[in-house]
This record gives C-alpha cells, structure tokens and sequence, in this order.
C-alpha cells in the first residue's frame, strides 16, 4: 500500500516536472528580455525613425511595417482560409479530390518558412512583378498562414454538433443559412483561435519577408502597397548580425517588442473569445 | 377516413445504408388530421422512415432511398425543394435542441430563413406557435432570454413551436418524450392532439403507451417491414398478426 502511494508520488512528481519544462523556458526568455530590453523602451525608441546607421533612434518604422504585413496578410488569407474550411468541412463530399486537397494543406503546414519566401519571390516578386513590396511579403505570409487558418477553422467548425445543422435545415434552411447562422456563430471562437495562431506566425518570421517585402534600412515610412518596410524580426536579425557598435540594449529592447506585440494580439483575443463564449 | 384523398403518398419506399437496409418497400398513407403512431422495436427502421418522409434522410451520404413519396399529389424528390417540403413537413427530434439564441429568435429562425421580416407577422407568428405548444403563459414575459436556460420539458414545447412557425401541414415527431418527465410528455401530448385536428401528425415512439394514448391508427414495423396498419383500437386490442401481439404484450408485461 505504502508502495502504490510512493509510486503515485513519483507520477505526479513527473507530470510537474513535464508542465515545467514547458513553462521555465517562456518564463526564462520574457525574463531575460526584460531584464536586458526594458531599459531601451521609452517613447523614443518605439515612436522614432533609427539615426546613425540605426545604431540610435528608434525602431518606429519596424513596428509600423510588421504591423502593416500583419493586417495586410490577414485581409487575403483570412476569408480565404475561412471560406475554404467551410467549403471542405461543409460542402465538399470525401472523395478521391477533398483527400488531396487535405493532403496539400498538411503539406503545406509542413513546409519550411525560407521555401515559402524563394516561392514568393519567384512568383509575386519577379513573375508577378509586384517587386520588392508589402503586397508581395503579405501575400507569401498569406500562403504560409493558409494551412493553420484552414485547419483550425475547419476543426472548429465539426466541433459543431451535427444536431444543430439537422435542426437547421429541418426548419427550412438552406445549406448556407445552416452555416451562416446555425454553425458559424458557434465556431467563432475557435476560428479566432486559429487566427491568432497565424498572428503570432506573420508577426515573428524572417525567412518568408527576406526576399518579399523587407528592407535593410528605410528613413522613411511606407506609403503605398508597393513599398518596401522594414519589419521587426529582420530588423532584430540585421542589428545583431550585420552592424557592428549596436548597443545591448537596442536589440533586446527590439526582441521585446516584438514578443509584446504578439503577446498583445494573443491576449486580446483570448480577452474576446472568452467574452464571446460567455456571451452565448 | 376513406373517401378523402391522403395527404402523404408512400409507395414501395426502401432505405439502404451501405449493405444494411433499414425499409423493405413500404407503402403506407397518411391522413390529414390523424395521429399516426409507428411502434416497433430498436432496428425496425422507424426513424429512417420518417427521414425520409421530408427527405432529411438527404443529409445522411451514405442513405439510399427508392420508391416514392407523395405530398398532396406530388412527388417530394422530383416535384419540390428540400427547403419548401421541409416548411411544409415539419420536425420534432428526440432530443429538444434549441439553437443557441432567445426564445423569439428560436421561434422565428424558419420563417426569418424563409425571408420574412415583419415584425408584426413574427411578433404574430411567436405568439400563437408558443401558444398552439402550450408554452405562452410561462415564457411570454421573458422571450428575449436565452433558450437554454429553460427546462428540457420547455425545451420540446419550444421545438414544437418553432416547427409550428413554420406553418406546417404535416409534423414529426421522432420519439419526443424519449427524454421527458411524465408531466410534460403529458403536455407534449396534449399539444399533438391538439394539433391532430388541424394537421397530419406521424409520430414515432418507443413507448407503446403513447401510441395507445394518443394514436388515431397505429402501423407496427419490424426490421424495416410493415407488419401492420390499422386503427389504434384494432392494433391494441386485436392484432391480425401474431408478432404485433407479441411486441405489444412483452411490452406491457
């Protein structure tokens, strides 16, 4: 008896322990940010243009340009993506064409980041000749992000009980009206969930906006969808390995932004889909 | 009710699923202000035959029906829409599943679908559906509420009333008591037998007491064949066949 009570100690204890090991290390990386970061943030640094070779100044136009490729890449992958779980969760029968259409969209999840930037620049930078440009850098994250939206949506929406589109349809609906007001209400939160996954993505990859959309060093803002920008994770990449005489500071205060802004986004949105649950 | 014309049409109505069949060519009719009971054990295919009646038995992919159903004469896979057979052939599921809205928007989600925007033919519409189910006088101070919070017996009335928005000529009940208390089968069943005088009722059941309360006739299916129709009276107290006294009798005993 003694025995089984040592044994459920020794269980419980390796649970923590796997429950910590996946803590300490976020805890560890906002810890050290902060401690290195916080100094360097002031309204300087996140609201000025960079000075000197970027080596003063601010980091204004780097939040603005991951900001810009954020909403940019969600308004073309998001009703997309959207649309596309609801064809293939609502509409589309199994057959031989729906069971390649899921094996593309696995596939496509599984692509490494830097394949989708060389595909980008091969067919919206120089076939498509939008150029170096945020439209061409939305678009390749749009494609990357594709596959999250896409699954996430589509699990959302068969986490919907068949019995409520029964009841639809058994009162006279339409497939559409079913799933415009009896299964999508219902999968909002989830489908925000997914959206914010692909948040968190758009926002932190370098290898898809290297040869898309981002600049080395811009003293200006951008003005059209043309433009070129500068974004975060490349900038963070740029002052860490390419310029020599950064100061510390600058680029954990940089790192640190970054990691907010996604943390924001995430909590925001956890904020509203929880209001949105407790709303029904 | 010989002499009228029936207002649901079956002939030789067979569902498959896959290898298994679920109806053996059925033919049977339905009146207009009748209750017909179908009783019959778990597997005879009751459900599967009343899918098929307003063709939610479409939505099952791997359902295959032949044969024909009439509504008034017409042939309801060549002659109509699923949207408008299942206006007029409405439905009552076992489990009483409000959408997740009021108790107004529950009512008025079919004729809101069907394109209706009046408000004063809605505000018409919810007051005598709740009314015709007998669920008015408990929910008429509270229609803005959320339907889940009312009680599973409420929750039934309220599923009966939303079908009756839709003005139906035809309802089905698929065991609608199954999960229901005796008090409010009692109102259930109040409210089908209201309803009998103006509409043609088919209602599936496990409880062949129920069929007995409130049945005009009463068909008995088995393993997907009809084994007999007739008035209740005549099923209850004197089958023609053997098997139906035998189901009958090992239930009541």
């Amino acid at each position: 008896m003694k025995n089984e009570i040592v044994k459920q100690k020794i269980g419980f204890g390796l649970l923590l322990l796997a429950v910590l090991l996946v803590v300490i290390p976020v805890l560890c990386i906002v810890g050290l940010l902060l401690f290195r970061g916080a100094g360097a943030l002031s309204w300087q640094f996140l609201f000025t243009m960079p000075r000197e070779g970027m080596r003063a100044g601010g980091i204004f136009p780097a939040i603005v340009g991951t900001f810009y490729l954020v909403i940019a890449s969600l308004i073309f992958a998001l009703p997309i993506g959207v649309l596309a779980a609801i064809y293939l969760s609502e509409y589309a029968r199994d057959n031989a064409l729906t069971r390649l259409i899921n094996l593309s969209i696995i596939n496509l999840a599984g692509v490494s980041s830097v394949v989708y930037g060389l595909f980008g620049l091969s067919l919206f930078v120089v076939f498509l000749k939008f150029g170096v440009s945020i439209i061409s850098g939305a678009l390749t994250l749009g494609i990357m992000t594709l596959p999250v939206i896409i699954t996430t949506t589509r699990e959302a929406l068969q986490a919907v009980p068949r019995a409520y589109r029964e009841v639809s349809f058994s009162l006279g609906a339409s497939r559409w009206q079913t799933v415009r007001h009896a299964v999508l209400p219902r999968a909002l939160p989830g489908i925000l969930t997914g959206t914010i996954l692909s948040v968190g993505r758009v926002a932190g990859e370098t290898a898809p906006i290297l040869f898309t959309v981002a600049a080395f060093y811009l003293p200006q803002l951008p003005a059209s969808l043309s433009d070129q920008v500068m974004a975060l994770p490349y900038h963070l990449y740029i002052i860490t390995t390419q310029i020599p005489g950064i100061p510390e500071k600058a680029r954990y205060g940089t790192a640190l932004v970054l990691i907010g802004l996604v943390l924001i986004v995430n909590i925001s949105a956890s904020i509203l889909r929880a209001k949105y649950r407790k709303a029904k | 009710m010989s002499g009228t014309a029936p207002k649901v049409e079956v002939r030789e109505l067979s569902v498959t699923y896959g290898r298994t069949t679920a109806l053996k060519s059925l033919s049977l009719d339905v009146f207009s202000r009748e209750i017909l009971s179908i009783i019959g054990p778990s597997n005879s295919g009751k459900t599967s035959f009343l899918r098929s009646l307003n063709r939610m038995s479409d939505l099952d992919t791997h359902a295959r029906t032949s044969g024909t159903v009439r509504l008034d004469g017409k042939d309801i896979r060549r002659d109509l829409e699923p949207e408008d057979l299942r206006k007029r052939v409405g439905m009552i599921f076992a489990l009483p599943l409000p959408l997740p809205l009021s108790i107004y928007e529950n009512v008025v989600y079919g004729p809101r679908m069907a394109g209706v925007r009046d408000k004063r033919v809605l505000d018409e519409l919810v007051e005598t559906s709740l009314q015709a189910a007998y669920l008015w006088d408990e929910v008429k101070d509270r229609l803005t509420t959320s339907a889940q919070k009312l009680s599973g017996g409420q929750q039934q009335r309220l599923c009966i009333a939303r079908t009756l928005a839709l003005r139906p000529e035809v309802i089905l009940f698929d065991e609608p008591c199954s999960g229901l208390d005796p008090i409010s089968t009692a109102k259930v069943e109040d409210s089908m037998v209201e309803l009998s005088k103006s509409h043609a009722i088919v209602l599936v059941t496990n409880n062949t007491k129920q069929a007995a309360r409130v049945g005009t006739r009463t068909a008995f299916f088995l393993m997907g064949d009809l084994v007999e129709i007739g008035p209740t009276e005549k099923i209850f107290t004197a089958p023609a066949d053997q098997r139906t006294e035998d189901y009958i009798v090992g239930r009541f005993g």
